[in-house]
């Protein structure tokens, strides 16, 4: 799990350049939304975009992105119960 | 300050409920809507979602439009001729040379589906190349006004789904203004890959047809389609004792200045454009019988247009529909055609049915209509609204 | 037709570095058929937060306009109007590349999102919380022009008394060579300088040109926004009617005209146009600009941007010189002359203030 969750924070920090955070920037439990990482709407999408090639998860609402996207915790335990690559 | 009076006197539309505006009448009169599947190329989502497409190739285009085969024309510029010659013969014009005339067209996609085609193969096929100029938004309104013989004032718009209420608001600015007696306004935009592919990582293109300002609403059905409007000063009309069809009485344009693609919750560019059309038009809300909503049947727009509407009539809001559900979103022309539908619905007195509509929205006790309805209608209020927060109405009168 | 309009504010990014007050003395000609952006650190000016999304297109854009609303000393401006003739190049390129290279699977939104024309005008109203009026023109060379005809209208007619107008364009890899394959851009071995041009096609470049009009004249204005005309199809021997029938319809004192500034873009198919043009005065100086920004849709705008300077400054920089005569009394009307391929022609007046 500490494996994927520190995965995950490099491929956020590549995916949607943000160009002056480290992965050591980014705790586990952080809020990625809002008021912590500061994502938005459109982020949102590159998410699920990252979830489907990378992990074949497919996410046709984006409303349920909201309760997986909300750290780096709970996408890397979603990710690993639904993962199919 | 008194604005010179702007008037419609001809106008010509293509798009997937009908070639001419007769068909297109037709069809709105009769529910008849030209909603399917993508069927002129292929795409990986051939199967997944409805498009209003206009069932006509680009081979079969040329031909009718009569244009030598071996010259490069884009889907764009094939459909903008189509539409803009329509126009043209229905206001009786005959020379548009000279300064006195221009063209404002309007394009969101340009030539991107020769792009789309040729992108790589530019590089090894030189009997290609003749294309490559034609990817720019200029290109489709410089190959019209060639076509119809306009050298003098020619440009193009591009703010998204606004664009063509944007051509026509520049253009009837430069008739009141003075700077020309006639002008061409309108739009066009074809259906491409790029596009469809464009709306579908937004996550808004429906996999039904389109539902607009209904509580179950999925999302919106793309489109093609080119309308143009001929707008002539009133010397230009007395002049020549021409038939008016309707006045453009009244324009504006806001900026949400929320976000680059949604729209904000409270409506805030929608309220604002309805607010500078109504005072340019010098009329009341209350003067409005009916609205051409931009309704495109995303969660977000229909949501955000609701709520200006409310904000600016109350409770009390006009007969309203979406016509998205005949045509789908025609992006830079959708201001175009619905004007045309704006001024057909003055003409014979009619508001066209919000198609595919059933269930109220859960936030608005007002709901479209969704039957074809005899009325007198003098003015009608038409919505556009794109990416970039750009919002656009435009007012059209009887007299 | 009433309010003057004054050009209060510029702003420009080009191959020459920022808008600057030394920027014409330690100008250098290009010789290469593309030449970048010479771009500043945009950290500090825009949010990290949309930096990171943006496109060289955009960030010139904001750069630019806001050096302008700067110098002008305005905040918000009443509406913004962008010209551009191939909009954001570099995310359209991007999203077709991941269409085309993934069969349609696995795309992302934000370079979609990006590609839209109007990206600038939107961004600029986004980041200053500006409801206003906003257009954005996409006519190949005219882009810029219509943008400002536009801004003129607004600001003659009362609309508004402080308007953002301005055009961009930036380079993208794929098409500037399919641009160059279809001979518009030089050849990559041709190492010309405009004046000593022999071939087809121009040196090409990118960057953003942004003006502050306002109907206000101020201590620091650089010059009045008389008038100007678009055309879109004109042969050589009718470049004579097209000036006579604007300066016609000028005031008498705008009519004597006391230097030209002109689009020459070393593309010998087309130059002679601008040849046609400076014939039609007598004696006077002729001014380019293009040898230092390159050629791109929007590049005529900095052709304005030196007209309202040379003006504002009553002194020409001797690197702007075309020809070999020099201004014997003050500088007072200036018209500017542009088209591209023989199409497209703009003539703009500008006056002392």
């Amino acid at each position: 799990m500490t494996e994927l969750k520190e995965e995950l924070k490099g491929k956020i920090i590549e995916v949607l350049n943000l160009e002056d955070v480290a992965s050591t920037d980014i705790q586990d439990d952080d809020a990625l939304f809002g008021e912590g990482l500061g994502l938005d709407s459109i982020d949102a999408l590159e998410l699920i975009v990252l979830m489907d090639k990378d992990y074949g998860i497919k996410l046709s609402d984006p409303k349920n992105g909201k309760a997986i996207f909300e750290s780096i915790t709970t996408m890397a335990s979603y990710i690993s119960q639904n993962r199919t690559k | 300050m008194s604005k010179p009076k702007v008037a419609v006197t001809g106008m010509g539309i293509v798009s997937a409920i009908g070639l001419t505006v007769e068909e297109n009448l037709y069809a709105l009169l009769n529910g008849r809507h030209g909603v399917s599947r993508l069927e002129n190329f292929s795409s990986k989502w051939n199967s997944d979602i409805f498009v209003g497409e206009i069932k006509y190739t680009n081979e079969q285009l040329t031909g009718m439009l009569a244009l030598d085969p071996g010259k490069p024309y884009t889907r764009t510029t094939l459909l903008g001729i189509y539409a803009a010659r329509q126009a043209i013969r229905s206001a009786g014009l005959k020379d548009l040379s000279g300064s006195r005339t221009g063209l404002i067209s309007a394009t969101s996609v340009g030539g991107m589906d020769y792009t789309e085609r040729y992108f790589y193969d530019y590089l090894t096929d030189p009997s290609l190349r003749p294309y490559i100029t034609t990817h720019d938004a200029g290109d489709s309104s410089q190959q019209i006004a060639h076509d119809l013989g306009i050298n003098g004032l020619v440009t193009t718009i591009s703010t998204a789904c606004s664009s063509a209420a944007n051509a026509i608001m520049m253009g009837a600015r430069l008739i009141a203004s003075g700077r020309l007696d006639r002008v061409i306004v309108g739009g066009t935009d074809a259906l491409s890959k790029f596009t469809i592919n464009g709306f579908n990582t937004l996550m808004i293109l429906s996999d039904e047809r389109c539902r607009p300002f209904d509580n179950e609403r999925k999302g919106l059905n793309l489109g093609e389609a080119a309308a143009y409007l001929i707008l002539e000063s009133e010397e230009s009309v007395n002049a020549e004792q021409k038939e008016v069809l309707a006045y453009l009485a009244g324009y504006g344009n806001a900026n949400d200045a929320f976000h680059q693609t949604a729209s904000s919750a409270d409506g805030q560019g929608a309220y604002l454009a309805i607010g500078k059309a109504l005072k340019s038009a010098g009329v009341e809300a209350s003067f409005v019988d009916y609205i051409n909503v931009h309704g495109t049947g995303t969660v977000n727009n229909d949501l955000s247009e609701g709520h200006a509407l409310l904000r600016t009539f109350g409770e009390d809001v006009p007969l309203f529909s979406s016509t998205k559900g005949f045509t789908g979103h025609t992006l830079a022309a959708a201001a175009a055609i619905e004007a045309v539908y704006s001024i057909l619905a003055i003409r014979h007195d009619k508001v066209f049915a919000n198609l595919n509509f059933q269930h109220p929205m859960q936030e608005f006790s007002f709901v479209p209509q969704s039957t074809v309805l005899q009325r007198s209608i003098a003015c009608v209020l038409s919505n556009s609204f794109g990416f970039g927060g750009n919002c656009s109405t435009l007012i059209f009168t009887e007299q | 037709m009433s309010e003057k309009v004054y050009i209060n504010g510029i702003g420009a990014l080009s191959s020459q570095g920022q808008w600057h007050h030394d920027l014409f003395r330690e100008a250098k000609e290009l010789s290469r058929a593309v030449t970048p952006v010479n771009a500043p650190s945009y950290k500090g000016l825009i949010a990290p937060g949309m930096l990171r999304r943006m496109s060289s297109g955009v960030k010139m854009g904001i750069y630019a306009s806001q050096q302008a609303l700067d110098e002008a000393s305005i905040s918000i401006p009443e509406a913004i109007i962008t010209g551009t003739g191939l909009g954001c190049l570099i995310d359209s390129e991007k999203f077709l590349h991941g269409v085309l290279d993934n069969q349609e699977e696995f795309l992302t939104p934000t370079a979609f999102i990006q590609s839209t024309h109007n990206t600038v005008a939107a961004q600029i109203a986004l980041r200053l919380g500006c409801n206003g009026y906003n257009f954005t023109y996409v006519h190949r060379s005219v882009s810029f022009e219509s943008a400002l005809l536009d801004a003129l209208m607004q600001l003659q007619d009362d609309q508004a008394s402080t308007v953002l107008v301005g055009g961009v364009d930036e380079i993208s890899p794929h098409t500037y060579r399919l641009l160059q394959l279809a001979g518009q851009i030089k050849q990559n071995d041709r190492n010309e300088r405009v004046k000593n041009s022999e071939s087809i096609g121009v040196n090409y470049a990118e960057g953003a040109t942004f003006f502050t009009l306002s109907t206000l004249r101020t201590q620091t204005s650089y010059a009045q926004l008389v008038d100007l005309t678009l055309q879109h199809e004109l042969n050589k021997e009718e470049v004579t009617v097209l000036v006579a029938d604007f300066m016609a319809r000028q005031d008498r004192d705008h009519q004597l005209i006391d230097a030209l500034v002109v689009g020459i873009n070393g593309d010998c198919q087309y130059d002679g146009y601008y040849d046609e043009f400076s014939r039609l005065f007598d004696n006077i100086p002729v001014l380019y600009y293009k040898h230092l920004t390159g050629q791109y849709d929007t590049a005529s705008a900095f052709g304005l941007a030196v007209a309202a300077r040379v003006l504002k400054e009553q002194e020409i920089p001797e690197v702007l010189y075309w020809n070999s005569d020099r201004a014997t009394t003050g500088l007072r009307n200036i018209l500017v002359y542009n088209q591209f391929n023989g199409k497209d022609h703009s003539l703009t007046l500008v006056r002392v203030c």
